[in-house]
């Protein structure tokens, strides 16, 4: 399960830039030349000026951009979030860092009564045009406070655009689509793939990041692995586990895997695609099993692509808090082999 | 007193030592026998021990991240604490809590891991309590840099309104995580947020156990005396980085070395010597607690792991009928025919 995790950052010599970069050096790219374009930007968060970030994700900023840029605030989600939300209406442009996702309890009232719902309570008269961006997910024993990736709860609500990046390149531009947008956005980054030191990431994440601005288009999917046999569905750290299981399963099954990007545009057109060409559908999500990101692109696949369909499946988390001990937390959190079975499971189907 | 300080500091001694194997030499939060995050108190003991001197079994405690110190002071079991750090199956979680989610409802204790949010609850207890016409008392502890969060400011309302039995015990150690405490607040007296609550405040500006234990023997008594709530805070040190990994960059080094020297362990002793209890005294409190740490980490390290199936008992504790938390379907759906 989370043996996977335990590979190496490797240097690709890929590169077409010249430069690759981690995860989070990327979505620190991504801020700083939007706040050196736009006086409106500006980051307020726990310990992100010192500190960096306890992810990094805002590492490097205080040296340029000073503690009137870069807020380090009390802990207190309700009032900072808040703080964004009436800064954004007031016309600035607020990055507000949510530390952990499991956080989101503290300050839920501000993100989606008021950051998520005032556009459309207004009339439209009123727009939010603010970041949250929060770490997501577990493999690394914090238990169940401090390892949720909850997708799901945020995409369910409406009024938030939510956007989950799965490499460097992606992290850059879906950043300064987000930054740039005049909704509020919610950009949920895997700890597992930013890159720090403490916590190694799996070889995927670090890629070639061009040194110009660019933007991604929410609501694009990015077809990571082409195949005919079973198209795989998912997002964040487990586009990765997907692609491992892919080519483990190379010659026996040949697997599509789609990385969704973002939840809020949901790219349907792609997924249906894909499903009409291989028939099979299997999902990957970290986020709980039930009323949740699984379940809501099974049902468009069946929506859309009925008479496609020969079989479905998904491989999430388990409707239960995530437990703390190795073999608790291994069990639960979807690994490369489960993927790989599930795959295996759902090309057999057809088979016999 | 003593003894629980010592014991407190050995056994986190002791954890950081486990906590750093198969971490090296390159740090990686996910490798070796304690995994996840570990929040150290050294430093701190003595907020511990002056408060949980006043308490019994009965009396409740929550403890926030950082929650050793106050385990031990307050009697929760030690070889079960020690299994469940290990993530063992006897330990006091069955390896579902982990450190900052200690459990031990023989002593009531309870941990949280999101800031402040031990304060209502500590609030229900003494709440029950009073319904109940029972003398026992709640505890909550929390940090500097957790008084600006709604969840204690709502709870010092609460309590106060209905003089319930409840002392807030904040934990002055200048630092949250990378913010010095003049960043995030504006008050240098922490004890000065009860004056908004029409409630007693209290701040010892120093880590003495002894003088911890005068003040807070005066808000634990109000309390039991059916008094009403009080605001206790007390200074204390953070001699290492917020949790285990963290390289302190922000912090200057001076004041690491400050935190070091003003040491409530040492002052203790002094005063123990200055009260006349002789050295070979002091010897032998500090070797039986060392003996106890030892003896609870062995005993922990010698437990079980869970079976991975253990992860889906005890979402409920009556489960509905034909619920399962499993996300794995019976077979996948579909098939060609
Ligand atoms: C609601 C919430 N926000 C943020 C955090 C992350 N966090 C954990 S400890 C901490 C600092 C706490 O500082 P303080 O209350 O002074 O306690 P100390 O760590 O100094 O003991 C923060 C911000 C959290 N656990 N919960």
């Amino acid at each position: 399960m989370a043996e996977a995790d335990e590979t190496e950052q490797t240097d690709g010599a890929e590169s077409t830039t010249g430069r690759e970069l981690t995860m989070s050096r990327a979505m620190v790219d991504a801020i700083a030349a939007e706040m050196r374009t736009d006086d409106d930007v500006f980051v307020l968060g726990e310990d992100v000026a010192d500190y960096g970030g306890i992810f990094d994700s805002t590492e490097g900023l205080l040296d340029e951009f000073g503690r009137e840029k870069i807020m380090d605030v009390p802990i207190s989600e309700t009032g900072f979030i808040g703080a964004a939300v009436g800064a954004a209406q007031a016309g600035m442009r607020p990055i507000a860092e949510l530390m952990f996702v499991d956080f989101f309890g503290v300050g839920m009232d501000q993100i989606y009564n008021q950051m998520a719902k005032n556009t459309y309570m207004s009339g439209g008269s009123v727009n939010v045009p603010m970041v949250l961006m929060t770490a997501v997910g577990g493999a690394y024993n914090d238990a169940a406070q401090h390892s949720q990736t909850l997708y799901g709860t945020f995409a369910h609500l409406p009024g938030m655009k939510v956007v989950v990046p799965s490499t460097a390149y992606d992290a850059k531009g879906l950043m300064h689509t987000a930054i740039r947008d005049d909704d509020p956005v919610v950009y949920m980054f895997h700890k597992r793939l930013m890159g720090i030191g403490w916590m190694p990431a799996p070889a995927g994440p670090k890629t070639p990041v061009p040194e110009d601005d660019y933007t991604i288009e929410f609501g694009e999917a990015d077809v990571k692995r082409e195949g005919d046999d079973v198209t795989v569905v998912t997002l964040g750290l487990h586009v990765h586990r997907a692609l491992e299981a892919a080519d483990e399963l190379d010659g026996a099954v040949d697997t599509e895997v789609i990385d969704l990007r973002t939840l809020v545009p949901l790219d349907t057109e792609t997924v249906l695609e894909s499903v009409r060409k291989t028939g099979r559908l299997l999902v990957v999500d970290e986020d709980y099993h039930s009323f949740g990101v699984s379940g809501e692109i099974i049902a468009r696949a069946t929506e859309g692509a009925l008479d496609d369909l020969s079989a479905v499946g998904r491989v999430t988390m388990p409707d239960a808090p995530i437990p703390y001990a190795r073999p608790l937390e291994q069990e639960v959190n979807p690994g490369t082999e489960d993927i790989v079975e599930a795959v295996r499971d759902l090309a057999g189907t057809a088979d016999e | 007193m003593y003894g629980w300080m010592v014991t407190a500091r050995r056994y986190e001694e002791r954890l950081q030592e486990e906590y750093l194997e198969g971490k090296q030499p390159a740090f990686d939060i996910s490798a070796g026998p304690i995994p996840g995050e570990l929040h150290l108190a050294a430093g701190q003991e003595a907020a511990a021990a002056g408060v949980c001197a006043h308490l019994r079994d009965d009396d409740t405690v929550t403890a926030p991240h950082r929650p050793h110190h106050v385990a031990i002071a307050k009697g929760v079991d030690l070889e079960r604490m020690t299994a469940e750090i290990f993530g063992r199956r006897t330990g006091l979680c069955k390896g579902k809590g982990g450190h900052m989610h200690l459990f031990d409802p023989d002593v009531n204790f309870a941990g949280s891991g999101i800031i402040a949010e031990g304060c209502p609850p500590a609030v229900g207890a003494a709440l029950a309590a009073k319904k109940r016409g029972e003398d026992s008392v709640a505890v909550a502890y929390l940090g500097e840099g957790a008084i600006s969060q709604g969840g204690f400011l709502e709870s010092l309302n609460l309590a106060a309104v209905h003089d319930l039995p409840v002392v807030f015990v904040i934990e002055d150690n200048d630092w949250a995580i990378s913010m010095p405490k003049e960043r995030v607040t504006d008050v240098k007296n922490g004890a000065q947020r009860a004056d908004g609550f029409d409630m007693p405040g209290i701040r010892v500006d120093h880590d003495d156990a002894v003088a911890i234990y005068d003040a807070a023997g005066e808000a634990v008594g109000r309390a039991r005396d059916g008094n009403g709530p009080t605001l206790l805070e007390v200074q204390v040190h953070r001699r290492m980085g917020h949790f285990m990994g963290d390289a302190e960059g922000y912090r200057p080094d001076a004041d690491t070395e400050r935190a070091k020297q003003r040491d409530s362990i040492e002052r203790m002793e002094t005063t123990l010597r200055n009260e006349g209890v002789d050295e070979s005294t002091i010897d032998d409190i500090r070797d039986r607690s060392h003996e106890r740490v030892e003896g609870a980490i062995e005993w922990a390290k010698d437990q079980p792991e869970p079976d991975p199936e253990e992860a889906y008992e005890d979402v409920f504790s009556n489960p509905p009928a034909g619920w399962t938390p499993t996300s794995e379907p019976a077979e996948p759906v579909g098939g060609d025919d």
